[in-house]
């Protein structure tokens, strides 16, 4: 389950950030049961991205109370935080792939932190990259994928070590309709096997065709969450 | 060709990020002074010892108006007698009046005779205790009064109060090296994550722990700094005969003197990479865990 209640956020550090800053979440307040599915939606600025900061463990919340799995945020020690965040794939809007890694060792990553075994390794890794087409990318380094199958290995790499809750930012921007329609395939078979999923997005088509309740935001408040 | 075991795969980057060429450098360059910082505490030792030995082990003893009457033979007589049948005390030799003017030239020319001083005798024995002479001092002085007994004790204290001073020296000298290590260390592992804070920031969000991180910081560290203290240690041991060679003929006087090390050093030398590697390890530990507490 994930809960936030009256959640607010300034950021403590970077551009923008300090006493005077402006609250980029405001008195957030959602449910997201376990195995639920949510759209999050509204116009760049709203607070889509801050709010999924909060989700992945990015950023604490300056007030409020958020949960992620059941987990209250803020009692969690740096090592609770960590084993948590292995629990969450994260397929981000800039894919945040490490360029000196092949596309299969940045797929494996999440499973080689979590000190799994190389045979899953290779079986599983092996697995999700021929599902998304990159059977034969396996040892290119991102500088020499496109734009969307450097989208497809970041997705690969969230979905890799099948995480309890799966968070994306625009995870169909740089991919075609085919591309698309393959991706919302497989985070709808991974909400059905029981995997909560929050996509953030601007592609009004894509939520029309797959239906689930909105969190839609606007200047850092949500406005419509059923 | 796809690289399957984990312990090859360099998360971070860690090969061209963290200072490989300047690290070792630096690091080579510190273990070079502190080997000779090491090897200059050990030999001061050895020295100060083989000083305090022979100066400790001396006896000089003067006797005024040696000719006159004591106890039915002479004053010089009965102080020989004293020195030879006490124990502890080796080998009495009376010096000729020859010695003794040579020993009293400096001071009142090459004439003695003819100033017509009242020179006293002078005696020097060898001291192998047990304990001080001051029991000696007061037999010789009963058996002619006046009797004046110089031990090389003071001396023997100079020697030991320069040998702590030089070793002073070269323990501040070493954590100077300590220090200046771990903030080469330091600002290397710093310039490190500056350069892969994108990286760090990828798998820390990945659910990377904080020792994960750190440990691969700390090995790469660890590393650089072995083969640097490995490389200024050899490069010390030439520089190290060399001033064995200068110093030898003060250890071991004779034709045959010849360098040799402070066995010491053969204990201590091997230590410092070890040393080193612990810093390495330690500070890219320490600096890695705090930037850390700037995430999340």
């Amino acid at each position: 389950m994930i809960r936030f209640d009256d959640v607010w956020l300034k950021y403590r550090s970077g551009q923008g950030a300090g006493p005077s800053a402006p609250d980029v979440l405001r008195g957030v307040t959602f449910e997201i049961p376990d195995g639920g599915f949510r759209w999050l939606t509204g116009p760049s600025g709203a607070g889509k991205t801050s709010l999924l900061k909060l989700i992945t463990l990015s950023e604490p919340a300056s007030r409020g109370r958020v949960e992620i799995l059941g987990i209250h945020a803020a009692r969690l020690s740096r090592r609770e935080a960590a084993l948590l965040r292995r629990r969450i794939g994260v397929v981000y809007q800039d894919f945040r792939l490490l360029p000196h890694l092949s596309a299969y060792d940045n797929v494996a990553l999440p499973m080689r932190l979590a000190r799994r075994n190389e045979d899953q390794i290779r079986a599983d890794v092996t697995e999700i990259l021929n599902w998304v087409g990159l059977n034969d990318k396996i040892e290119a380094l991102p500088d020499a994928l496109s734009g969307g199958e450097q989208q497809r290995v970041a997705i690969a790499r969230a979905v890799v070590g099948r995480p309890k809750l799966l968070v994306a930012d625009e995870p169909t921007g740089n991919l075609d309709d085919d591309q698309a329609v393959r991706l919302m395939m497989l985070f709808t078979a991974l909400n059905r096997l029981g995997t909560t999923v929050v996509v953030a997005t601007h592609n009004r088509n894509l939520v029309a065709r797959y239906p689930a309740q909105l969190l839609d935001m606007q200047e850092g408040r949500l406005t419509e969450h059923d | 060709m796809i690289r399957f075991g984990r312990s090859r795969i360099d998360h971070l980057g860690l090969r061209s990020a963290l200072a490989d060429r300047l690290l070792p450098v630096l690091v080579g360059a510190m273990s070079f002074l502190a080997a000779l910082a090491i090897a200059g505490t050990l030999a001061a030792a050895v020295l100060a010892a083989h000083w305090q030995g022979g100066a400790a082990g001396e006896l000089t003893i003067q006797v005024p108006n040696p000719e006159a009457p004591a106890g039915g033979a002479t004053r010089e007589a009965a102080v020989l007698g004293v020195l030879l049948t006490s124990p502890g005390v080796t080998n009495p030799q009376l010096l000729g009046q020859a010695q003794v003017d040579r020993l009293l030239a400096p001071w009142l020319g090459p004439d003695v005779a003819a100033l017509a001083l009242p020179i006293p005798a002078v005696i020097t024995a060898g001291w192998q205790g047990p304990g001080t002479p001051d029991a000696l001092g007061a037999a010789l002085s009963s058996a002619a009064p006046g009797t004046l007994l110089s031990t090389g004790a003071a001396w023997a204290a100079r020697v030991a109060t320069l040998t702590a001073s030089l070793q002073a020296c070269a323990a501040v000298v070493l954590i100077i090296v300590a220090f200046i290590a771990t903030c080469m260390v330091s600002l290397a592992t710093r310039s490190g994550l500056a350069q892969r804070r994108e990286a760090i920031e990828i798998i820390h969000g990945l659910g990377a722990l904080d020792s994960d991180i750190a440990g691969r910081f700390a090995g790469r560290a660890a590393t650089l700094a072995v083969t640097g203290a490995v490389i200024g240690t050899l490069l010390a041991l030439p520089v190290l005969f060399w001033l064995a060679t200068l110093a030898a003929p003060f250890v071991n006087p004779g034709p045959q003197a010849g360098p040799a090390l402070p066995p010491g050093l053969w204990v201590a030398l091997p230590m410092l990479p070890l040393f080193a590697a612990l810093i390495g390890w330690g500070t890219a530990q320490l600096t890695v865990r705090g930037w850390l507490r700037n995430l999340a």
